[in-house]
């Protein structure tokens, strides 16, 4: 029984390394360094269960392997850094299918199995299931294969509950009589319709939250496939999985001042609010007069939104910053936890444009230095820098932390045209005495500047 | 093994998580989540002993099938995370 020892102590090297990995994955530095000591985990495990004695052909598993890698190496060869969140949930769905997979084999693998592992493959089937699909609706709103907003209907709380209870009567169907498949495959199915009905109500701005959640999902399943199977190491890193998409979840939603519940069931979006009017006079203004502006400001701070990615307008602001930085002008970046599509998205979209780490700013440090800033200049961004959430209690957004971008001397906001954000709600900063809005793409908007600079 | 030591395995590293992602920067919570992404491609381990486990041939299938699914996952996760941390640098003189 050497060998089985040597196997399992090789999964405990592999948490290690998982641990390890994620330990670096929190500083910037190391976080390069970190993954690569969470792969060589995932590689050690791997090796290790191909070892195992328990496996007696290797032409299907070279099969899958090779596949699998082909496709996933092209995946992440080519995409582009824009349609990373797209992808990121793509490749999510991919593994909460693979554990459903899982589970439903183990069926046909040993037989006699109890009733608390015949629960447990049912898990590992309905959060399989509920990411796989789940994934996929968030992948096609994201990349706008289908509408991103959110779609609600009558009566959705009743299918949904439905369903819920169908799940729970099926399981327990299959607890029961694990040989009547019946069960198991209408188990299958409700779990794949779960997850489209879960994430369909959820419009696009809201998917910080639905991605962060659904990569929690993903790392549940693989852990429930563990208690399936046996195996250790799948409940260790499922878990650690599961609990970084919590705290990610749970840190979106703070940043929009919103509950769990309220992201998933509200279908936030979907209703345009009637509001009312604000007054004020909207002043428009050219590039040209912008630059004459920025060319006096000592300090501009950009804060970027979902706009910045559709237009992909991060290398134009990259090449404003150095222009200002040569003439003296400090730069830096106040970046909204919802910006964007993913927790993260426009960190990662300037990190590709080469922008310095630690000029992005946090929401509660840039607020501080707010007052002493020239030019804020808004770039796509609407509801993350609506003073409505500070002010009006009318408000759908009120109680929103936002980057309180009017604290500055002068705000530009670039913006295509006076449409309001994803919420529906107008935006007061728009009239504002110290907002000056620059209508177009905007990209082309600071190409003009940059332009005006040379 | 024992369903109980399962369970304390699960709730010990439930806590781990927590401890060890609760201070990443915001600015590296889109790595993070595809990286964290990667390792849920673990069920690879599960499915190479299903595809492989010379069980009937439904298992065969299924398991290959997830060996293929899971492998995207774990190759595509990793590379991908690797693609955008090699973007973040910290450029010299940007700081003050």
């Amino acid at each position: 029984m050497t060998g089985a020892l040597l196997i399992n102590l090789a999964y405990v090297l592999a948490a290690a390394l998982f641990i390890f990995g994620l330990k670096l994955l929190g500083s910037p530095a190391s976080a390069r360094r970190g993954n690569v000591v969470s792969a060589v985990g995932m590689l050690v495990a791997v090796v290790a269960a191909l070892l195992d004695q328990g496996i007696l052909e290797f032409q299907w598993i070279v099969v899958g392997l090779v596949a699998g890698t082909f496709a996933g190496v092209l995946g992440a060869r080519l995409v582009a850094m824009t349609k990373m969140p797209e992808m990121v949930a793509l490749f999510n769905g991919f593994g909460g299918m693979a554990s459903l997979l899982v589970g439903w084999a183990e069926i046909y693998g040993v037989g006699q199995t109890s009733t608390f592992e015949l629960l447990t493959v049912a898990l590992s089937i309905l959060l399989g299931g509920l990411t796989f699909t789940g994934s996929v609706v968030a992948w096609g709103k994201l990349s706008e294969v289908m509408v991103s907003r959110a779609l609600v209907f009558t009566g959705q709380q009743v299918v949904n509950g439905a369903i819920l209870l169908g799940i729970v009567v099926f399981t327990a169907l299959f607890c029961m009589e694990p040989d009547n498949h019946t069960w198991l495959y209408a188990l299958i199915m409700l779990s794949l319709l779960f997850g489209v009905m879960a994430v369909i109500p959820i419009g696009g701005a809201d998917m910080p939250v639905v991605i962060s959640l659904l990569n929690s999902y993903s790392g549940l399943a693989a852990c429930a496939a563990g208690f399936a199977v046996d195996n250790m190491i799948l409940i260790v890193a499922g878990a650690l999985v599961g609990a970084s998409g919590i705290i990610l979840t749970n840190i979106m939603c703070k940043a929009m001042n919103r509950s769990l519940t309220n992201v998933l069931f509200s279908g936030f979006g979907s209703v345009k609010s009637g509001g009312e009017k604000i007054e004020g006079e909207v002043l428009p203004l050219d590039a040209k007069d912008a630059y004459l502006i920025l060319e006096a400001a000592r300090s501009v701070a950009v804060v970027p939104g979902y706009g910045m990615a559709v237009a992909q307008a991060q290398h134009a602001v990259k090449e404003l910053q150095e222009l200002l930085e040569a003439n003296d002008c400090e730069v830096f970046y106040g970046i909204h936890p919802v910006a964007g599509r993913m927790p993260g998205h426009m960190n990662v979209l300037l990190a590709e444009a080469d922008v310095s780490y630690d000029l992005m700013v946090e929401m509660d440090e840039i607020n501080s230095r707010m007052p002493t800033v020239d030019v804020a200049i808004v770039i796509g961004a609407n509801d993350v820098v609506n003073p409505a959430a500070k002010e009006t209690e009318r408000s759908p957004i009120y109680g929103m932390p936002i980057i309180d971008v009017s604290l500055a001397r002068t705000v530009f906001v670039l913006k295509r045209s006076m449409a309001s954000g994803f919420a529906g709600v107008d935006n007061p900063l728009f009239l504002r005495e110290n907002t000056r809005m620059i209508f177009g793409d905007a990209k082309e908007t600071v190409v003009q500047m940059i332009r005006e600079f040379q | 093994m024992d369903s109980v030591y399962l369970i304390f395995i699960l709730m010990i590293s439930i806590f781990l998580g927590f401890e060890l992602i609760n201070k990443v920067p915001s600015t590296l919570h889109t790595p993070l989540m595809s990286g964290s992404n990667a390792i849920s491609g673990i069920t690879l381990v599960a499915a190479l002993a299903s595809s492989g486990g010379g069980y009937d041939h439904m298992a065969t299938i299924l398991g290959t099938l997830a060996v293929a699914l899971a492998t995207i996952n774990v190759v595509g996760g990793y590379l991908v995370t690797d693609r955008m941390l090699a973007m973040f640098r910290k450029t010299k003189g940007a700081s003050k």
